[in-house]
């Protein structure tokens, strides 16, 4: 139950942050990519922000021996570059640029009740079965050869 | 469309994702990349509770602020359907094969010196400033 709670509590948290700074707000997103156009600087202190406080915090936590409620912390462990990584990364990229929303922007932007954030996410779960999909299908393949 | 420039309110909620990050290592043992924390429940493999719940309280948020302040914070986008659409594909796909996004890579990857979430943050900045330049400038789009 306290599992349950907190982690609705650090959504939350996570969702502020989110909306205060500009992040679930398509115009503010795409400004802060467009230089040579209506741009609009403050995407760089959200993510530099964000960025020196998970550095200091995760300094003291990863320090401790298991988080609070459970017994390891599970981090990914795969250090190499590969294709998959940079191709991937490539396409969402893409596909950030055209609609303005990622996935931690477009998810808190839902309680806004506005459709376009409805239509970003159902599109990108699609996306996200497509894909597990495809490389359970190569999986497969790579079994049978 | 012109947005302003707003650095209080970046610092401010920067940070509160910060700290949602790094409460949530500390509590859960688990990296706050909202690809792997949705993808999680959408494709379930056992341990589902905490992942709903995260998503619950973020999308949460627009309400509280309204509760406190009233108004609701703008969500401006005249992005047209078509286009979100096709943007969201892109996305879902992208990540996946990525294995995260800005909040994942960008910022709990990178804090962790990650060297693979350092590239893919690389990559899809850059993507990202390639395809918002071709779609404004040189299409002249949205």
């Amino acid at each position: 139950m306290l599992r349950v709670v907190s982690a609705a509590a650090i959504g939350l948290v996570f969702g502020l942050g989110i909306v205060i700074s500009g992040m679930a707000n398509p115009a503010k997103v795409l400004n802060f990519f467009d230089v040579f156009g209506t741009w609009d600087p403050s995407l760089m202190l959200v993510m530099a922000s964000a960025l020196v406080v998970t550095f200091v915090g995760y300094r003291f936590v990863l320090r401790r021996s298991a988080p609070a409620f459970d017994r390891t912390f599970h981090l990914p462990t795969k250090r190499d570059l590969d294709v998959p990584l940079i191709a991937g990364s490539a396409l969402f990229g893409i596909g950030w640029g055209i609609a303005g929303f990622c996935p931690g922007g477009a998810i808190p932007a839902l309680g806004s009740g506005e459709p376009s954030p409805f239509i970003f996410v159902a599109a990108m779960i699609g996306g996200i079965l497509g894909a597990n999909a495809l490389r359970a299908a190569f999986a497969r393949r790579r079994v049978l050869a | 469309m012109e947005t302003s420039f707003t650095p209080i309110q970046a610092l401010f909620g920067g940070s509160l994702i910060g700290i949602a990050a790094v409460a949530l290592m500390a509590l859960h043992g688990r990296v706050a990349g909202m690809t792997g924390i949705l993808t999680g429940v959408i494709l379930p493999k056992g341990d589902w509770g905490w992942r709903i719940a995260f998503l619950l309280g973020a999308v949460a948020a627009p309400v509280v602020i309204l509760l406190l302040k009233g108004q609701s914070l703008p969500l401006q986008a005249e992005i047209p359907t078509s286009a979100i659409i096709m943007g969201g594909l892109l996305v879902g796909f992208g990540v996946t094969f990525g294995g995260g996004c800005t909040s994942g890579h960008g910022v709990c990857g990178i804090a962790r010196l990650s060297p693979r979430s350092i590239a893919a943050t690389l990559t899809f900045m850059v993507t990202t400033f390639v395809t918002v330049f071709a779609v404004r400038h040189v299409m002249g789009e949205f």
